[in-house]
């Protein structure tokens, strides 16, 4: 027994050495601060850039003050139509549609993803017109939608299913096949089958494909959906697509250009919670390092 | 070299210890096995004979080639054999990679419960079970750790606990020190040996280090390279516990070791 705890204590002393110290993980004000700061300067600097090109355009009266106004027009009108318009009802309508035809894309596409990966006939059949789907254009399913439902909102939720389900199906695939055979080995030989080999397994194994998968697919999903909301005319829902349509009626250019950033900035927000979602997998799995220090942090965060 | 060795050397390739054929732990049985067709075909096993008596630790050596971890796949199910019979009576079998395998995505608890879910142990004694698990492998404190926080010889004690947790009659590890540093390594032959004493279960260790196979086995079976075939079967009677450095096992070591040169030999001209 003896022989036993010395061989214990000599792991465990090894195991401390392998380990080395544990670096403090509290951060004192200041830290953060530069870490935040570090974050930001090189986006702030970049919109400054962007907004001074556009000024100067606008003051080289490139083009009447009404066909393409300034900064200082946009911003105010923008500002007005938050706190007065029916701006965040339209935010409100489009967000809904995006979200509850992503989910069912997201349903769609993980279904069709999993039975072409593990079903070799099905693959050979219809693996190849995944991809091929993904680049048809989303404009053209709009005769297709308009026809099969009419103008209304199934129409639109159609465009962002069959815009996004592919994208989303092909990165399943992709991640299945990055399943790695030393594993599945591991797996078969300790009894994992059907269910538990997809739920312990190949799923988790395919996560880090699958999200990037889903991050296209909303990409795709953002097209589809203000494709629908442009041509598909719904009564009585206004949409940002609805808003937008009635803008270009009027020739209100400051108004299109307000609605413009307003997509913009909610398509790099959905897009910088798949990159949280992304760097998280990352880091429980150790393929990404710990932001254990502010070098690397703003290193992690520049990159993408 | 003592008269004893000498006479264990020279002596008949031991009868397994296990008694008749039929109650042996793994029975491998004029096993051959080829991949490839045709022209191309590649014969790794040539009429492999080889049995494993119940709470026998048998490892296998060679040098590249000789079909060793193929031999292991083969018991582990994981492949069939061309012609011959692998036989384990109904036994559980574990297998060990010379990488942990482990499952990244898990915690080494979560690693270790694995095969126990998969076997449909109750949750509320699977708790019980991963700790103890984990204790064997005196990595109590560190059932919250993903692999990748967890250094090479620590990610293979999680693996032997996972393996352990299988409840398996027959061990079966395929060089799975391989990739450790020695002082590590002496450590988990320690460990190793010391539970599969406790437990009684059996174990075929792959291993082309002829002084751990010294060192851990209670026979040696020698294999030649392309195409596999058992040259040599040595009874190890060296009393436990054995170093890897002491007298004894380096001497046996280079015995072995001499006619595993002859084998490598064969292949120059």
């Amino acid at each position: 027994m003896s022989a036993d705890t010395e061989e214990a204590a000599a792991l465990t002393g090894l195991d401390n050495l392998e380990n080395g110290p544990v670096a403090p993980s509290g951060r004192s004000a200041g830290e953060i601060g530069g870490i935040v700061w570090g974050a930001l300067w090189p986006k702030v600097l970049a919109v400054a850039i962007v907004l001074a090109l556009w000024e100067l355009v606008y003051l080289l009266n490139f083009k009447p003050h009404d066909i393409l106004p300034g900064p200082a027009q946009v911003f105010p009108d923008l500002w007005s139509q938050l706190t007065h318009g029916q701006l965040w009802k339209a935010i409100g309508i489009t967000l809904r549609r995006a979200v509850v035809g992503f989910a069912l894309a997201l349903v769609i596409g993980t279904l069709v993803g999993l039975v072409v990966a593990r079903v070799p006939p099905v693959r050979v059949a219809i693996g190849s017109l995944i991809t091929g789907l993904q680049t048809i254009p989303s404009v053209v399913w709009i005769p297709f939608a308009i026809i099969l439902f009419g103008n209304n909102t199934t129409a639109i939720l159609f465009m962002v299913i069959i815009t996004a389900a592919p994208s989303i199906a092909n990165g399943l695939i992709a991640g299945v096949d990055f399943t790695p055979p030393l594993l599945l080995r591991a797996g078969k030989t300790m009894g994992l089958r059907r269910f538990a080999l997809y739920r312990d397994l190949i799923m988790p194994a395919a996560l880090p494909p699958f999200v990037a998968g889903l991050k296209q697919g909303w990409a795709f999903a953002w097209h589809g959906l203000f494709a629908g909301e442009l041509l598909v005319i719904v009564a009585n829902s206004p949409s940002i697509g609805t808003l937008l349509s009635s803008d270009q009626d009027q020739s209100d250019m400051t108004g299109v250009i307000s609605l413009m950033i307003v997509i913009l900035v909610l398509g790099i927000a959905v897009d910088m919670m798949f990159n949280v979602l992304n760097e998280s997998i990352r880091r429980r799995r150790g393929l990404a390092p710990a932001p254990s220090s502010a070098r690397s942090f703003r290193f992690g965060t520049a990159v993408r | 070299m003592s008269t004893t060795d000498q006479d264990a050397r020279d002596g008949q390739a031991p009868a397994p210890p296990g008694g008749p054929a039929g109650s042996a732990a793994v029975q491998i049985t004029d096993v051959t096995k080829e991949f490839g067709r045709g022209k191309s075909v590649t014969v790794a096993l040539d009429r492999v004979s080889l049995s494993v008596a119940p709470g026998e630790f048998v490892c296998l050596i060679g040098a590249s080639g000789c079909g060793k971890s193929t031999l292991l796949s083969l018991v582990a199910g994981l492949d069939a054999p061309t012609s011959g019979t692998v036989a384990t009576g109904g036994r559980r079998v574990a297998l060990m990679f010379q990488e942990p395998a482990l499952f990244p995505w898990f915690t080494a608890a979560q690693n270790v419960e694995l095969p126990l879910r998969a076997n449909g142990v109750a949750r509320s004694e699977r708790r019980q079970r991963v700790t103890d698990l984990l204790q064997s492998v005196h990595l109590g404190g560190f059932a919250d750790k993903r692999p990748h926080e967890l250094s090479g010889g620590m990610r293979q004690r999680v693996a032997l606990a996972r393996a352990l947790a299988q409840d398996a009659d027959v061990l079966l590890m395929d060089e799975p020190f391989g990739a450790l540093d020695a002082m590590t390594r002496d450590l988990l032959h320690e460990l190793l040996e010391g539970i599969w004493r406790r437990q009684g279960f059996s174990v075929l260790f792959v291993t082309h280090e002829v002084r751990e196979a010294v060192r851990l086995g209670d026979r040696v079976v020698l294999l030649s390279s392309r195409p596999g075939r058992v040259l040599e079967d040595f009874s190890i009677d060296i009393e436990r516990p054995r170093g890897i450095d002491s007298g004894e096992t380096v001497e046996r070591a280079m015995q072995i070791k001499e006619q595993l040169n002859e084998e490598v030999m064969r292949h120059v001209g």
